[in-house]
């Protein structure tokens, strides 16, 4: 019982905030003497989200940008969590590798989309790109610290107990760090829907984010706030799936 | 349980010498120390910091190698952890992800012993270290000594013929530490295992050993082998007899 009282209270909370926002916008678009097609209602925009919705082309770029995401996001995990790993355990690897990811790091994404989609071509593949390279720095600093935090009596204790390398990184490694590469996930999952929409703003003729273009295009301001608003919930709802994985797998780890 | 030839001591100490050595210098830490430890003896290991004693203890666990002379094990050197020893800790070194009896049937799941067995040999142990009840709680929300148990069992759960405790009880307060050793004196006679234990603690030595080797600091020579002829089973009150008052008398002395 008091477990759903807690869980009404906090979902009315953001209810309510919810609400106040949109009367609040509302208020400003009927009180302002912006025409609507630079500064829609929210009446327009829920208009346009029915029609988009209907036509079907709304889950089509979405389901679009998804992949990419998804994808990108596997992508830039994966390299990001080895690398991490490699720098971790060698100091020579660091050496080597460090002055270009720190380089890389300088270059903001717009600047390198174009090449990407020049070189890759302007399908899915450079939007992939273009968010793997986003989650990539966050998850590989994760990864290094995470790693570099495991306590050396544990590793002492496995050396005793004759673990061999698998074993020490399944059975020590991996839940030692999983919290700090977790919280790296949480920033990554938000920055690969970022790194999607980048590609796709380069050149790209499907995805939420040409949809903004097209809107931006046409001067239809309203296609371009179903867009921007579906990117938040696809956002959110990767940032919840972390968050419930973090809960899942980390129920171990005392919280307030 | 072993064919071995039962007049050979289980442990011979032959020699041994460990200077460590960096770019600042080197410092020695053991000056040839010698003894042998016959099977199911309980032997403390005295002395005050500095003397090398959790040098020793890292040597006879084959975590560390000596600099010169050999530590014997039923006959063969010991170049490496291994098979039959059991190590207890300065601090538990338990994982904070693992539950009370998933941290004792570690060392098994190493040994890829099926889980369902490692379970039934882990509640045993569980059972002698009076922790039952608490199989399923995390390290967080137990107790030093209570922690210390758990460290304990889960160096019995090979079923080790020798078991080397590193100040076990030294992060223990006065009275937790009295008693931790008294059932540490149970579990000893339940078992019936060779036991060496470091200690900076004379009496907790003298009450607990069979014979008490003392090591003077810097670098780490044997000044006494003590043998400790008191009756058993020992009680707290025995700490204030004669002998036992004269016993840690001449362990004092012997150190200083």
């Amino acid at each position: 019982m008091k477990v759903i009282l807690k869980f009404l209270k906090k979902v009315g909370f953001i209810i309510l905030s919810l609400a106040v926002g949109l009367i609040l916008w509302q208020a400003f678009t009927t009180y302002s003497d912006i025409p609507s097609f630079i500064f829609p209602t929210p009446f327009d925009v829920w208009e346009k989200f029915l029609s988009v919705a209907r036509d079907g082309s709304l889950l089509f770029h979405t389901l679009v940008t998804l992949q990419e995401v998804l994808l990108g996001l596997t992508l830039g995990l994966g390299a990001a969590t080895l690398t991490g790993y490699l720098l971790a355990k060698s100091r020579t690897v660091e050496r080597v590798l460090s002055p270009y990811i720190v380089a890389s790091q300088s270059i903001p994404i717009v600047a390198i989309a174009p090449l990407l989609v020049i070189w890759l071509g302007p399908g899915i593949f450079s939007k992939i790109l273009t968010s793997a390279l986003i989650v990539f720095f966050p998850v590989l600093v994760n990864t290094i610290v995470g790693i570099r935090s495991v306590p050396v009596e544990l590793y002492e204790l496995m050396r005793s107990l004759q673990a061999n390398h698998w074993q020490r990184i399944i059975k020590l490694e991996i839940p030692a760090a999983l919290p700090v590469f977790l919280g790296g996930l949480r920033i990554g999952a938000t920055l690969a829907v970022i790194g999607a929409v980048v590609g796709e703003f380069v050149g790209a003729d499907k995805g939420l984010g040409f949809l903004v273009n097209v809107g931006r295009g046409l001067y239809d301001t309203s296609l371009v706030f179903v867009s921007v608003f579906t990117l938040v919930i696809l956002a959110l709802g990767l940032y919840g799936s972390v968050v419930f994985l973090e809960s899942r797998l980390l129920s171990w780890k005392k919280r307030e | 349980m072993n064919s071995v030839n039962n007049q050979q001591p289980l442990l011979e100490v032959k020699k041994l010498g460990v200077t460590y050595t960096d770019e600042k210098g080197s410092l020695q830490a053991i000056n040839e120390i010698s003894f042998s430890v016959e099977r199911e003896q309980f032997i403390c290991v005295v002395g005050p910091s500095g003397s090398g004693k959790s040098t020793l203890i890292r040597i006879l666990s084959g975590l560390l190698a000596p600099t010169t002379g050999a530590v014997f094990l039923d006959g063969s050197e010991i170049k490496k952890p291994r098979q039959g020893v059991g190590i207890v800790f300065q601090k538990a070194n338990l994982m904070p992800w693992r539950s009370v009896l998933r941290n004792i049937t570690l060392p098994l799941e190493i040994k890829s012993v099926p889980i369902k067995e490692a379970e039934s040999k882990a509640r045993e142990l569980i059972e002698l270290v009076g922790l039952k009840g608490f199989e399923d709680w995390l390290p967080q929300d137990l107790s030093g000594g209570m922690l210390q148990r758990v460290a304990i069992a889960r160096s019995l759960v090979q079923d080790p013929e020798l078991l080397l405790l590193d100040e076990p009880f030294g992060a223990l307060d006065a009275l937790t530490r009295e008693k931790m050793g008294a059932e540490l004196l149970r579990i000893w006679r339940a078992r019936k295992k060779t036991v060496i234990m470091i200690t900076h603690d004379i009496s907790e030595a003298v009450f607990l050993a069979d014979r008490v080797l003392a090591i003077s600091p810097q670098p780490g020579n044997l000044r006494l082998d003590l043998k400790v002829d008191l009756e058993r089973p020992r009680h707290e009150e025995d700490r204030f007899t004669p002998e036992f008052v004269g016993l840690t008398q001449q362990l004092r002395e012997a150190i200083e």
